[in-house]
């Protein structure tokens, strides 16, 4: 087990490293670095005056000695002026100091956010601190009902209600966040008027039940049918295994086989579909927070990329494959300690 | 502004489809009629789901296809005394209906949904087609053979699924990206896989029957190449296919975002398949390898794949929706269904009419697909 968990890590970090790699060359590309220095500069700006901001601030070096400098394996240079041989921070607003040293992601340095004028970190921790809140009562939400969904429709395969709640979950998967969180807003914000449309507020003021559950809603809507018909396909097998039959056979009532025998070896498909969802709620994360203008990761990353803010852009990044390769493995080693037959293996 | 009531405007709307009616009426009771000569198709008459899926997806095709005739206004023309026109509304000029109102630029918001259609009828399925060829075409020797190909490969796709989708993206699918020769490298790289995978199909099965071989392998190659000079180097000699470079940014964007998992379907079923019976016997017959994969073990995969294409059109639906949405790749005033919910969602305080027409058609063609997916996979599992 350990050696297995050695081994996804190293190839974790491969990935990340070719992933982060290739977000670098893109970000890199000739028209975004256009786009960044004159988000940077102004709009009339020339291209000589383009081109000289670049290569002051070491746009222009060699792509990968400028990847090991975002790593922290390659020195970064502070900008020396040619004419008095003076050297300067880059970028003053992050606090750079004026010498060169190791400074990367290695040493725990995220870089500087030319969108934001502050340091990526100052930025990035506190948008993730705020997801994580919405992440959290996204899964509070979504994971008791999408199961309590599944099982209701798994227990009796073919009744009345697992054809009802199957339709309805078919119907949730079918609502991207950007349609449900349109048609909430239009019931719940603009007819009935008993929700806020926006959880702009929800950053300032605290989270509260009237700016936070729309958001909520809707992120959870587009789980809920998926890992719900997960539960159900699980839980009709596990109905048709033996044991259930005996367990009948001995006498035991419905309710208490479905509680006491088939519940437990039911949830363990699931857990690995809640685990692989995470990656997906990221897409929804970004959707949601643009919707509701709440001031989170997705916004953040939407503004990055909008003004090719490259630090910024690698850092989240980082964090997202982080996260979806982290999710994997938890799911992987959970899976394996859940389900006694392969532990054993 | 004289307007009509909203009796008027449901019927209104149901007559302005009158030719999706009549294809409809045609086309279900004809199949309904020979349902048991039509093998899995006619199947999916058994059930109401199936019956719900077909009949949804057959009114958006429909749609797409008359599209002209069912619109009463151009998707882009704007009526400037129309702006924000509530629905029902009567267009001064011409005595028609904005049946569905009208939108911030004042055009028409019932004829954008149904030109919207054509976009994304048009991308879905064929970003899907494309992709499940690039997946067939790795994920067949990368289960078959294992090893090191396997391990390769299944690296590459596992890269592009740990790739958040809208980061990928913002990043593939900016204007500026259209200077560089990234997308116009990919898209030459995906549609030569269609290419590849029918000439291996054909040559294969038939490389010792020269009389069928020539003439398919010169089809394959002939239609392949046409089609190929006229999306990738936008030169096609008859000027008929050509394809705008927006577009194939956001095809190529959607491809690569999609076939990784029709990679990882196709591997795990030919580790399952390569263990039966049937192909251990065309081993021993001495059969090629890729005579296996493409004859042996391809059809046997067809069921899940069908069903995970159904889904998975569904899916790149959303995709293009979640791209018009952020403004990424479509143009601005372009009537597809996911920049339509862009800009109507920014005004939902004050108008909601503009919002509701794209989000129900995108949703409602979703559900079409996940019914019929549903259907599909009832009847497999009854084989």
């Amino acid at each position: 087990m350990l050696s297995f968990i050695v081994r996804r890590l190293g190839s974790m970090v491969l990935t990340m490293l070719c992933l982060t790699l290739v977000v670098f060359f893109m970000v890199n590309l000739e028209p975004n670095l256009r786009k960044l220095s004159i988000s940077q500069l102004d709009m009339r700006s020339s291209d000589e005056h383009i081109e000289s901001w670049l290569v002051k601030n070491g746009y222009r070096d060699n792509f990968f000695v400028r990847y090991g400098r975002w790593l922290g394996v390659v020195q970064k240079q502070p900008y020396t002026d040619p004419a008095t041989g003076q050297t300067a921070p880059r970028f003053s607003y992050c606090n750079e100091p004026a010498e060169p040293r190791y400074s990367g992601i290695l040493q725990g340095d995220f870089g500087c956010s030319t969108k934001f004028k502050t340091t990526v970190a100052a930025k990035l921790f506190p948008a993730l601190g705020a997801t994580g809140m919405l992440m959290f009562w996204v899964m509070i939400t979504m994971v008791p009902i999408s199961l309590l969904i599944g099982i209701l429709a798994g227990m009796r395969e073919g009744s009345r209600t697992d054809r009802g709640l199957s339709v309805a979950s078919i119907t949730t998967t079918a609502t991207p966040e950007y349609v449900s969180g349109v048609i909430f807003t239009v019931i719940f914000a603009s007819w009935l008027g008993w929700l806020n449309g926006s959880a702009a507020s929800a950053t300032g003021q605290g989270i509260t039940f009237y700016n936070f559950t729309l958001p909520v809603m809707t992120m959870a809507i587009y789980g809920i049918g998926y890992i719900a018909r997960m539960t159900r396909a699980s839980m009709v097998e596990v109905m048709t295994q033996q044991y259930i039959r005996t367990a009948r056979l001995k006498g035991l009532g419905f309710n208490r086989v479905v509680v006491s025998h088939a519940l437990r070896n039911a949830l363990i498909a699931p857990f690995t579909v809640i685990m692989l969802q995470f990656p997906w709620l990221l897409t929804g994360v970004v959707i949601v927070e643009t919707m509701f203008r709440y001031q989170g990761f997705g916004f953040m990353l939407v503004e990055a990329a909008g003004n090719n803010d490259i630090d910024l852009l690698l850092g989240c990044s980082l964090v997202s494959v982080l996260v979806v390769l982290l999710t994997q493995l938890i799911s992987d080693v959970g899976y394996a300690y859940l389900n006694p037959r392969i532990r054993v293996q | 502004m004289e307007t009509v009531g909203a009796f008027q405007i449901f019927v209104g709307a149901l007559a302005r489809f009158w030719p999706v009616w009549l294809a409809l009426a045609i086309v279900l009771s004809a199949s309904f009629l020979y349902r048991k000569k039509l093998g899995l198709y006619g199947q999916l008459f058994d059930s109401g789901v199936g019956i719900a899926g077909v009949g949804i997806c057959f009114f958006w095709l429909f749609t797409a296809l008359f599209s002209a005739q069912i619109a009463p206004f151009n998707p882009l023309a704007q009526v400037a005394i129309m702006k924000d026109a509530m629905p029902g509304s009567i267009e001064p000029s011409s005595g028609q209906v904005y049946l569905f109102g009208g939108d911030k630029l004042a055009r028409d918001v019932f004829s954008r949904m149904v030109f919207g259609s054509q976009i994304v009828l048009i991308i879905a399925p064929t970003a899907t087609a494309f992709a499940l060829m690039v997946g067939i075409t790795l994920g067949l020797p990368a289960g078959y053979y294992g090893g090191r190909i396997d391990s390769i490969l299944s690296f590459l796709a596992n890269l592009v699924l740990a790739f958040p989708v809208i980061l990928l993206f913002y990043l593939l699918v900016t204007p500026g990206i259209m200077d560089t020769p990234i997308p116009y490298g990919l898209a030459g790289l995906f549609f030569l896989f269609p290419i590849i995978f029918f000439s291996a199909l054909f040559w294969t099965r038939f490389k010792d029957r020269p009389d069928r071989i020539y003439l398919l392998l010169a089809l394959t190659l002939i239609i392949g190449g046409w089609i190929y000079a006229g999306l990738v180097f936008d030169a096609d000699p008859l000027g008929i296919i050509s394809i705008r470079p927006n577009q194939l940014n956001i095809f190529v964007a959607v491809v690569f975002a999609s076939s990784p998992g029709v990679f990882r379907i196709v591997r795990g079923l030919t580790m399952d398949i390569k263990t039966r019976d049937y192909v251990a016997a065309a081993q021993t017959r001495g059969e090629s390898p890729w005579y296996i994969m493409l004859w042996e073990i391809l059809p046997n995969a067809r069921g899940p794949l069908i069903v995970d294409a159904c889904l998975r059109i569904g899916y790149t639906t959303i995709l293009l929706g979640t791209l018009g949405y952020f403004g990424l790749g479509l143009a601005p005033e372009s009537p597809d269904w996911g920049t339509a919910i862009k800009d109507a969602s920014r005004l939902l305080r004050s108008f909601i009419h503009p919002a509701l027409p794209p989000t129900i058609a995108l949703m409602s063609f979703v559900l079409g697909l996940n019914l019929l997916a549903d259907a599909l996979r009832e009847q497999s599992m009854k084989d």
